[in-house]
């Protein structure tokens, strides 16, 4: 556009220039609204793909096993939420409440125990010298890129022999190593702790456990709560694991238990509304928790992208 | 407890009686970094070290039952016999080839799908920016296999709004076909992790110093070119590091595969992927020697692809 009307208007007339300069504000006011329009319909499109099957999850556990397969996806039925709770809850004696509890075991406390492992161990790696540090340290990054699928069967198979094989155990001892979470340890303590503090608290005569404790550990929490929920998906997610290790279904997590119960959904469509129920239960807690921590799992796919 | 810094200060200009006290310090800071490291060093050998060096082990010996089919098994050493057998097995070798088409469709969808939804909100054009991150970042939080049956059953004639969707608008669609369960199988993947991934792009791309952006602007570069030419070169490591991470997770897929081939997908059996290649050797067919060797070899894969991503990614950052 301007391009177009420049040659022409050499002599510079008052008159001529105002016009087609406030034609091209126009035009670039209309360009500026299209793009706007594209880029944010767009992020709608997408955010339509990325929250359609939780609502369609959500509607689902709403209705009965008949109006599941008679009704449209997206419309209501005889609204049984109640009654397909009850039904999850009761189910065989109530097993789907203690995957439930066997879930928050492996994820939380897990996790917990693993995090506190992870920050004290990127911690000594950032504040103290030792022999071999870096070698060691090599050695954590490159249990970053091992594939757990791939050790899983000789874990397994060690864990028959040490006897925890169908034990809590046999989950929460691997959950309890997360080499990614000591490395970005490293990384925050390196940010959040000045090594200043440290000298001032060795000059007042506290000991090393005590300023760790005391001093760096509160610095930590941020880091900290950003390694816990790295640690709390992944082991949330533990699939494959959890399919090895347990032959009980006393032991199950939930996601195995789901599993379980979807195997036979083909001959029992009557397990259709204990999946989806069952799942709608797993998923909302696990939802709200990410929505009120927002700022922690930012703060970590920040800190491992920009590294 | 007052009294010890005192004399130390004291000390100071005479250096014979320094060493003692820092050594001491030096001894304490090493029984503490021995405390701090220590358990995390046990339970990585435990559960990490010692499991690589039993699958090489394992792989190196074979089971023979005795010729009189009584007396049990017997285990011979076979050097490198199992990794033989695992190349020479038609369904271990298929295995590679489809999740090779499986990365080809796969990485594509999703770093492109996330570095455009990252490079849209990171425009001054976008609205509700905190709203859109957090809808796309939602299904992460959702656990894998469950986000997985939550798709299986919107491929599920009856059960799906989608099919009634397309039947509506005249088409038909089997997502369990042989033509259409590649595509199905990046959709549960994608759906997945294309909101983590767009945070990662996204969180880089808030790193690029505005001052960059607005030098482009003023030397007349368009939004787009601006996208493509200054922003992306400037989140390369971002970007590297994410396709890595996407190569070593995607040759490793199981749970997707399992569920579809649960569901009856014609094409996908339960060798399908060199994952669920090594669970049937392993866990049916009790070969411990041939599932630790293809444990190895996948590993070996994930090594050479980690390899090879970084030296390219390398040599593109270089370049730009």
């Amino acid at each position: 556009m301007s391009i177009l009307t420049r040659p022409s208007s050499p002599p510079r007339t008052p008159t001529a220039p105002r016009g087609t300069r406030v034609a091209a504000r126009t035009r670039a006011r209309t360009d500026a609204l299209l793009s706007k329009a594209v880029v944010n319909g767009l992020l709608i499109v997408a955010a339509f793909y990325t929250l359609m099957p939780v609502t369609w999850l959500v509607i689902a556990a709403t209705k009965n096993d008949r109006d599941l397969f008679g009704t449209s996806g997206f419309s209501f039925g005889d609204f049984s939420l109640l009654a397909n709770l009850h039904h999850v809850f009761s189910f065989n004696d109530g097993i789907y409440l203690r995957w439930f509890g066997n879930s928050i075991l492996y994820s939380v406390v897990g996790s917990a125990a693993s995090t506190l492992l992870c920050v004290a161990t990127g911690y000594a790696f950032d504040k103290y010298d030792f022999k071999g540090k870096e070698k060691l340290f090599g050695a954590v990054l490159g249990g970053v890129l091992v594939p757990t699928t791939v050790i899983q069967l000789p874990m397994y198979l060690l864990a028959t022999e040490a006897g925890v094989v169908n034990t809590y155990w046999a989950l929460l001892l691997p959950a309890l190593v997360n080499p990614f979470g000591v490395y970005l340890a490293r990384v925050f303590s390196e940010g959040y702790v000045p090594n200043e503090v440290l000298e001032a608290a060795r000059v007042d005569g506290a000991g090393e456990l005590r300023t760790f404790a005391g001093i760096a550990l509160p610095m930590l929490a941020p880091g900290f709560m950003t390694i816990f929920l790295f640690s709390f998906t992944s082991s949330w997610n533990n699939f494959f694991g959890a399919l090895v290790m347990l032959n009980d279904e006393k032991l199950y997590p939930v996601n195995l238990g789901l599993f379980m119960w979807n195997s036979v959904t083909q001959q029992q469509p009557e397990y259709y509304s204990l999946v989806i129920t069952g799942s709608l239960v797993a998923v909302v807690p696990l939802i709200a928790a990410f929505v009120c921590l927002q700022r922690f799992w930012r703060s970590g796919l920040t800190a491992g992208a920009v590294k | 407890m007052a009294a010890p810094p005192a004399p130390a200060v004291k000390t100071r200009p005479r250096p014979t009686t320094k060493p003692p006290a820092t050594s001491a310090l030096r001894r304490s800071q090493r029984r503490a970094a021995a405390l701090f490291v220590v358990p995390f060093f046990v339970l990585f050998a435990a559960v990490m070290v010692a499991p690589i060096g039993y699958a090489v082990w394992m792989s190196l010996f074979q089971e023979h039952s005795s010729g009189l089919g009584f007396g049990g098994t017997q285990r011979v050493f076979s050097g490198i016999g199992n990794y033989t057998k695992a190349l020479s097995d038609a369904g271990f070798r298929d295995s590679f080839v489809h999740i090779a088409l499986y990365c080809a469709l796969y990485i594509p969808v999703m770093i492109g799908g996330s570095l455009l939804l990252a490079l849209l909100l990171d425009s001054a054009m976008a609205r509700a920016k905190r709203f859109f991150q957090l809808a796309l970042f939602l299904p992460h939080a959702i656990p894998g296999l469950i986000a997985s049956l939550i798709w299986i059953y919107l491929y599920t004639p009856g059960l799906s709004p989608v099919l009634d969707w397309i039947g509506a608008l005249g088409g038909s669609w089997d997502f369990y076909s042989n033509d259409h369960v590649l595509s199905s199988m990046v959709n549960l993947c994608a759906w997945q992790w294309i909101g983590y991934n767009m945070v990662i792009f996204y969180a880089a791309l808030q790193a690029v110093p505005r001052e960059v952006i607005e030098a482009a602007v003023v030397d007349g570069a368009g939004a787009l070119r601006t996208a493509l030419r200054i922003k992306v070169p400037l989140i390369a490591s971002a970007l590297v590091m994410t396709v890595l991470f996407t190569c070593v997770g995607a040759i490793q897929i199981f749970t997707e595969p399992k569920l579809l081939n649960q569901r009856g997908a014609p094409s996908v059996d339960t060798e399908w992927s060199p994952t669920l290649f090594i669970w049937k050797a392993g866990f049916v067919q009790h070969d411990y020697g041939l599932a630790a060797a293809a444990s190895l070899l996948l590993a070996l894969l994930g090594v050479v692809l980690s390899y090879l991503v970084t030296r390219l990614g390398n040599r593109w950052k270089a370049a730009s």
